[in-house]
């Protein structure tokens, strides 16, 4: 097991990139902790899978190196680095058994097969199909299918690391819940580093300590579920995490605490920002908006939905749409206007935040 | 509810019936008309019975043809699968020269069969062609006008070259079909090439296989053309095939009735060993899907 370093990775599909747009990849440099459980998220076509066949090696990159401790790997095969990959369809060898399906990576690497079956028992124990490790994988539904390649990338115990890119888009809801526990579970028993490649944003935030947000090629963010939630640090993690995403206000420009809307309202940020150019935005998350009876934003409310919990009231500031996710039992009726928690609001410059230049109260 | 009867929706296959008539059954029933009586012209007919059959399973003559068609078949099927399979593992799989190789591979199959015939007969010939003068040269006694060995071989090349772009380009189809994943899952668990040939390819090359085998066994127990062109049968019986044979016999001999029991012990020939291998190859696909219970 090893760290994984990116060292100016960056990739292009095309033999001759010419602009910054032909990279599926934009230069990067990232570390991933031994050991650490990472959740790779970003809308499809962000350059996730690029990513993670970079790091298995099923792509060499255009550019930069890619590390394993010490070690540069960056030309090495599949092969050398050791590594486990699950892919998002599942992948079985349909003329061999269940049985010699979870053994295959481990005979070919020549273990004896005392520990074969010792692995195999265990890893089929595991996913759920030990009653049908004589069977053929031929015929099986998509489900036991994947479980299979789960297994598959599951059953060598030295791997540098285990690459799950969706590994659970075929499985069932209820199953997947099962199987996500049972990966977190393999993840605190052995260690290993796992990435895993998501758009769901449930299944990244119940899986990771760390989630690494991409966005056209790039990684915008890597933080905690709690820092994504609470500080993006781009408008599109904002967007992108949480249900409904972050709602954000054009704003005309900073006054130390204050941000100045078009419409000439003021609203307080919680702390001082150092000025800023280009086009600045503020961001609030609906569930640290509320509806107040004056003193806010007037509010037009187009919509509101029931969401079991709580009631989601979907409406309009200045002609920009703006959320807000109400308490349960609070009535809607005579609150017009909308204000927001100071310290909750996040400042954005051309998309990316801005730090604030003292710690505000909240 | 009563369903409605209504039997004058039989007509309307009546059409696909009389065309099945006129195109299969009538001229199999002349055929056939053929075998159980004696002519000698003129419409008249008299019953033999199963006396041509009779005849012609006990004629040594055509279990001389058998067994060399049975070897032809053989031989080619030994050879043109496997090469076949070899080849569309190693044509380029995209760009420009992949259109190019399919292009090429598609050539001999577009040549008209007696045109096949011609290229090889002159090829081949020790006077004026290519491989015949170059294999003189090389100072080896090629002569497939005399001598059997030197047909059989001539006839053979003849036909792998003709027919394994057909095998290969069926086989390219069922690769082409393989997701990239199966690959890249392969390589991640280590798998050597045998092993990505025996346990992905090949699998899934199967149905196209079938469908090869089918058509070159077919083919070749069938072929006619090439052969009679190149050698003519010759030299000697050495390499007068079934439909070589038939022809001598229906047209050069006039022997109608042989002739036509012949035909037919011909066709449940091939219709027998075809429907083997379909169920002996669909079998096997069938005991590897043995799917378990509640799945």
């Amino acid at each position: 097991m090893a760290r994984i370093t990116l060292q100016n990775l960056a990739h292009s599909y095309l033999p001759h990139p010419r602009s910054d747009a032909d990279f599926a990849l934009k230069r990067m440099d990232h570390v991933w902790q031994d050991g650490g459980a990472y959740a790779l998220l970003g809308a499809s076509g962000c350059g996730k899978t690029t990513l993670l066949n970079i790091i298995s090696g099923l792509l060499t990159p255009s550019q930069g190196r890619v590390l394993f401790g010490d070690r540069d790997v960056t030309a090495a095969p599949t092969a050398e680095r050791n590594i486990a990959q699950v892919f998002q369809f599942p992948v079985v060898y349909d003329t061999m058994t269940v049985r010699d399906n979870l053994a295959f990576p481990l005979r070919n690497r020549g273990k004896d097969a005392a520990y074969v079956k010792a692995r195999v028992d265990r890893i089929a124990r595991m996913i759920g199909m030990e009653a049908w490790l004589n069977r053929k994988a031929q015929g099986l539904t998509a489900d036991a299918k994947q479980k299979i390649s789960l297994g598959r990338g599951m059953v060598r115990e030295d791997v540098n690391a285990i690459l799950f890119d969706e590994p659970l888009t075929v499985i069932d809801p209820q199953m997947k819940w099962e199987l996500r526990t049972q990966l977190k579970e393999l993840h605190r028993q052995f260690g290993h580093t796992m990435i895993y490649v998501t758009h769901d944003q449930t299944e990244a935030l119940t899986f990771a300590q760390q989630v690494v947000v991409m966005h056209e090629g790039r990684v915008v963010q890597m933080g905690t579920p709690e820092e994504l939630f609470e500080k993006p640090a781009h408008s599109f993690v904002g967007y992108f995490i949480g249900s409904p995403g972050m709602n954000f206000l054009d704003a005309e420009e900073l006054r130390g605490d204050q941000a100045l809307l078009p419409g000439g309202e003021v609203v307080a940020l919680g702390a001082h920002y150092p000025p800023v150019a280009g086009r600045v935005q503020i961001g609030i998350r609906p569930e640290h908006a509320r509806l107040v009876a004056s003193g806010g934003l007037p509010l037009t409310i187009r919509r509101i939905e029931d969401l079991g919990r709580h009631r989601l009231v979907r409406g309009e500031v200045a002609g920009r749409p703006l959320n807000v996710v109400m308490p349960e039992g609070m009535a809607v009726g005579g609150l017009p206007q909308v204000a927001f928690a100071p310290g909750k609001i996040n400042v954005y410059a051309d998309d990316w935040r801005v730090a604030p230049l003292e710690q505000g109260g909240g | 509810m009563e369903k409605t009867q209504n039997n004058k929706a039989w007509f309307l296959v009546l059409p696909v019936l009389v065309v099945v008539a006129f195109s299969a059954v009538i001229p199999l029933m002349t055929v056939v008309n053929y075998s159980v009586n004696d002519t000698f012209g003129n419409n008249a007919f008299f019953w033999a019975g199963l006396e041509w059959f009779d005849e012609m399973v006990h004629s040594r003559r055509l279990h001389g043809a058998l067994g060399r068609q049975a070897l032809f078949s053989a031989i080619i099927l030994a050879i043109e699968v496997p090469l076949g399979i070899f080849v569309a593992l190693n044509m380029p799989k995209k760009g420009f020269w992949s259109s190019l190789v399919l292009v090429l591979m598609a050539l001999p199959l577009l040549i008209p069969f007696n045109v096949v015939g011609t290229i090889w007969q002159i090829f081949g010939r020790t006077d004026i062609g290519l491989l015949g003068r170059g294999l003189k040269a090389l100072g080896l006694d090629y002569n497939y006008t005399n001598d059997p060995l030197d047909a059989w071989i001539t006839v053979i090349v003849m036909d792998v070259w003709h027919w394994t772009s057909l095998v290969a380009l069926l086989c390219y189809a069922g690769l082409q079909s393989i997701p990239q994943a199966y690959y890249q899952a392969a390589k991640i668990d280590q798998a050597s090439r045998w092993a990505v040939f025996r346990h992905i390819e090949l699998p899934k090359m199967k149905g196209v296989l079938l469908i090869a085998v089918l058509l070159r066994f077919m083919d070749s127990f069938m072929i006619y053309t090439e052969p009679f062109v190149v050698t003519g049968g010759g030299p000697g019986n050495s390499t007068t095939f079934l439909s070589i044979d038939l022809v001598k016999m229906a047209v050069g001999q006039f022997d109608l009735g042989p002739a036509a029991a012949f035909s037919i012990m011909y066709f449940l020939v091939i219709l027998l060993v075809s429907w083997v291998f379909y169920t002996v190859m669909t079998n096997i696909d069938r005991s590897q899907a043995d799917i378990p219970e509640g799945m």
